[in-house]
């Protein structure tokens, strides 16, 4: 699969004038260009404003892998957003297709049941012009008792050249990454991580509070934290993000997390664990309620779901303790009734469906910034080697 | 600035107001005229343009601007995705004469992913190409409808465009090449 590019200037590189623009940072996406904003329609509408960023606060994407968040650095991350930024204004264009991935090949393999992640990984893919094939695992050779490392070779061989992974236990797709030759996304492992979710959550947030910084904004998130991956990964996020983050849930469902936060996300990144909801929710600038996850659920852990619903579930009465204009959100799918009230759930401030919009485009930048990253490292030599040591070694 | 100086900041606003005279001549007016200028550079050129026309004609035209990114030919070969630095055209482009400005015109393949970007919002009437320097070298059958200056060039030559808004100063330099493997930030 893969295609080794020789050293040095291709004859077919574009105009040194844009080559350049590799390197280039960007800026403020709120204000639009152009003075011509009065003239007949608009055709676009969210516009990324770049003029003036320096040019040298170049930052790449180095990782050929996006299996959690722990090793993406803050300043990859505001790429990931700036490029996010990028992909709304392509959704908003009358032809919401560009033709950047032509001739990749997507694979999305889900073990685990999922309508938006899976549907919102196609959609993107293909709004770049990818090739996308959908392998479930449940109508796959799997059932013949095919073990994930040959089924990953065989996708490889297949041609893909970004796999999607979603399985069931924690870790699987670290092992995916060890056997397949080209980039692997997770799309949520056991309890473990969910990047692309806890990219879109924070993308979201920042698109709906004023002044677009989560810095010392109090996230809370509510419910069953401890099957929760959307949970772990979005503790790197906020962390890195600079926000006050608030673990809230029965004390069953936080077991470990406190150890957790009290040794802190990573040097100098804590947050806060606590079963005492009306504490978690005074003055949030943002509630996300969790899924509790009956089906990763051992006995034991909760008397029953009213009992949850009647102390821990979102409704209005306990939503009030919040900032009038905190936002509500929830990673889904909803058990409306249980973690989260109907009427919270369709609230103007609940922000469930930007999720889930936003999802395309923060996916689109992923698969955007990760299809230049093989031919980087074959190009430049960069260590594409991350995460603790022995995981995800560059290829040889 | 370093290298060999090929255009001045008047030799600049002199090409830059030329143009806009032909560009109008050419329309035999403003009506259904359009700037689109090409991320980075092509973008405040554009706009200046728009400023010269405003200035001789009256009539303030419509400046967009294109990031051709998505669309390169080389996305595939080239080390690390370039950055995006977005597009925003706020005109309807069905039925419109489009001047496409850039800084640099050299290989054509800046211009024809740009048009491939174009016509992926509408059906323009007829696209134009405005450019400040034609440094020659065209691998593709394209050609400028309004030059600032042609300059000949040596593959191995770097033309740089310094743009006030961007760079802080007005001016265009030739230089050698840096060698291949610097990341430096180059315009």
């Amino acid at each position: 699969m893969s295609v080794a590019v020789p050293d040095g200037r291709t004859a077919g590189a574009i105009d040194d004038s844009i080559e350049a623009d590799v390197a280039a940072g960007a800026g403020d996406p709120s204000v639009p260009i152009g003075d011509a904003g009065s003239e007949a329609a608009r055709v676009v509408v969210s516009v990324p404003r770049v003029d003036d960023a320096p040019e040298t606060q170049g930052i790449g994407w180095p990782h050929r892998h996006l299996l959690d968040l722990d090793v993406v650095t803050w300043p990859e991350i505001e790429l990931v957003m700036r490029t996010t930024d990028a992909m709304k204004e392509v959704l908003a264009r009358p032809i919401p297709k560009v033709p950047a991935l032509r001739g990749r090949a997507v694979t999305i393999l889900f073990y685990e049941a999922s309508t938006r992640t899976r549907v919102s990984f196609e959609v993107a893919a293909k709004n770049l012009s990818a090739d996308v094939v959908n392998i479930a695992a449940a109508t796959s050779s799997v059932t013949k008792g095919e073990s994930l490392i040959d089924t990953v070779r065989t996708v490889e061989a297949l041609g893909a050249d970004l796999l999607v992974i979603r399985h069931g236990t924690s870790g699987a797709p670290y092992l995916a990454a060890q056997h397949f030759g080209g980039g692997v996304l997770n799309g949520g492992d056991g309890w473990h991580a969910h990047p692309t979710q806890a990219l879109l959550d924070l993308y979201t947030m920042r698109a709906r509070l004023p002044g677009g910084s989560l810095a010392g904004r109090k996230v809370v998130i509510l419910g069953d934290v401890m099957h929760s991956r959307v949970a772990r990964s979005n503790i790197w996020a906020l962390t890195a993000a600079g926000a006050d983050l608030w673990l809230c849930g029965p004390s069953t469902l936080l077991r470990g997390f406190e150890a957790w936060a009290k040794a802190g996300a990573t040097a100098g990144r804590t947050f806060t664990v606590t079963s005492d909801v009306a504490d978690a929710l005074r003055d949030a600038d943002v509630v996300m309620a969790l899924r509790i996850q009956q089906e990763r659920m051992e006995g034991g852990l909760l008397p029953s779901l009213r009992e949850y619903a009647a102390r821990y579930g979102l409704t209005r009465a306990r939503l009030a303790n919040a900032k009038p204009d905190a936002l509500v959100m929830h990673p889904g799918p909803m058990n409306e009734g249980v973690e989260i009230a109907p009427d919270v759930a369709t609230m103007d401030r609940s922000v469930i469906t930007d999720q889930v919009s936003n999802g395309v485009a923060v996916r689109m930048a992923l698969l955007y910034l990760m299809a230049g990253v093989r031919t980087g490292a074959a190009k430049s030599g960069a260590s594409v080697a991350f995460g603790p040591a022995g995981r995800n070694e560059a290829p040889a | 600035m370093n290298g060999r100086q090929i255009m001045t900041a008047d030799e600049i606003r002199r090409a830059t107001v030329r143009i806009s005279h032909e560009i109008v001549e050419k329309q035999a007016g403003t009506d259904g005229l359009a700037l689109v200028g090409i991320q980075r550079r092509g973008v405040p050129l554009a706009r200046r343009i728009a400023d010269a026309i405003a200035e001789h004609e009256g009539v303030r035209i419509p400046v967009g601007a294109l990031d051709i990114t998505f669309y390169r030919d080389d996305l595939s070969v080239i080390a690390q995705q370039p950055v995006v630095k977005g597009t925003d055209l706020p005109f309807d482009l069905n039925g419109r004469t489009v001047v496409l400005v850039d800084d640099v015109l050299y290989t054509g393949r800046t211009i024809r992913a740009a048009m491939d970007a174009l016509v992926d919002f509408g059906r323009p009437q007829a696209i134009r190409l405005a450019v400040l320097v034609d440094r020659g070298h065209r691998e593709l059958p394209i050609r400028a409808d309004h030059v600032g200056k042609n300059v000949p060039t040596s593959r191995e030559e770097r033309v740089r465009v310094h743009l006030e808004e961007l760079d802080g100063e007005d001016g265009v330099v030739i230089e050698r090449a840096a060698p291949v493997a610097a990341a430096e930030p180059v315009a």
